[in-house]
């Protein structure tokens, strides 16, 4: 698996998706500056790493969604090619509406840091497949602005679709109205395009891929990726 | 040419921010406050001198950066 880490000016976790996916499958990605113009030949993975890129200026994620690289990204999406955006790399996604909705302020005006339990929605895509459906997992969540927000129809859309890739719960499994971290709609954590190909969540799988820092519940996303 | 872009959050949609200030102005004993949204403004200057050419621009602007059209709504006045 050869896999792209999109660094913006603002972006800070672009070494620890590397140590993940270099963990995962042995190779190291290749790390590239917003402002190229190509991905590197024979990409399988992009991924857009969490941060703040250019300090959340206008809305989060905006600008970057507009740097040149994001037209190679595009091409590569709509190729089939996958994309993983993490927390600042979700708002990118959204902003350059490769996914649906947007992150709004938390609804409870903090940034909030934590780990944070999900429940694995659907675990029948190259990202989640080496997930148990239902499975309940503890990522770390860091964010000001998660609160997932779309209209009713692509609500139903989503839902409808299976696109719903991750839900914020409690230890149990349980959605309830504390075990929703940021006010996100139907306690969304993370979705899918239309062909689940492209995946946006505010948690940090990468963050969970050691025993010594909080556990490895990160470490199946990054092996089903890097799966031949 | 100078012009306004006014972008505000569309109505419905949750304004934590606007809240929290609402809430301070009542803090402030601030009397008759119903409600509060929070927006932005941009102040921009164009080269074109024709009217409808500016807006043509500025709505472009606010289609694809100013605003983020899934919550937000704009509006354009030329100076």
């Amino acid at each position: 698996m050869k896999a792209a880490i999109i660094r913006f000016p603002g972006s800070n976790r672009e070494q620890d998706a590397a140590r993940a996916l270099n963990a995962a499958s042995g190779r190291a990605p290749a790390i590239l500056w917003h402002a190229e113009e190509e991905l590197p030949p024979g990409t399988d993975l992009v991924v857009l790493p969490g941060g703040f890129s250019y300090g959340d200026y206008l809305r989060c994620g905006a600008i970057a969604a507009r740097s040149p690289i994001m037209q190679a990204v595009r091409r590569h999406a709509t190729r089939g090619g996958l994309v993983l955006g993490v927390c600042n790399g979700f708002q990118i996604l959204c902003e350059a509406r490769l996914l649906p909705g947007v992150l709004m302020r938390n609804a409870g005006l903090r940034f909030v840091c934590k780990m944070q339990h999900l429940r694995v929605e659907n675990a029948q895509t190259p990202f989640t497949q080496a997930y148990a459906p239902g499975q309940v997992v503890k990522f770390a969540i860091a964010h000001g602005e998660g609160n997932f927000e779309a209209d009713d129809q692509t609500l139903r859309e989503i839902e409808g679709e299976g696109r719903v890739a991750f839900r914020y719960c409690d230890a149990a499994g349980r959605t309830t109205e504390d075990s929703n971290p940021n006010g996100s709609e139907n306690a969304i954590a993370g979705v899918f395009n239309a062909g689940f190909n492209v995946l946006g969540l505010m948690p940090h799988p990468e963050n969970l891929i050691d025993p010594l820092v909080g556990g490895v519940d990160g470490r199946p996303l990054f092996d089903a990726l890097a799966a031949p | 040419m100078k012009a306004r872009v006014i972008v505000t959050l569309k109505s419905g949609i949750l304004d934590p921010q606007g809240k929290a200030i609402e809430g301070a102005l009542h803090s402030l004993a601030i009397e008759g406050v119903k409600g509060v949204r929070q927006g932005k403004i941009f102040d921009i200057e164009i080269e074109a001198t024709d009217k409808e050419r500016a807006r043509k621009t500025l709505g472009e602007a606010c289609e694809r950066l100013l605003a983020n059209t899934i919550v937000e709504n704009y509006a354009i006045e030329i100076v």
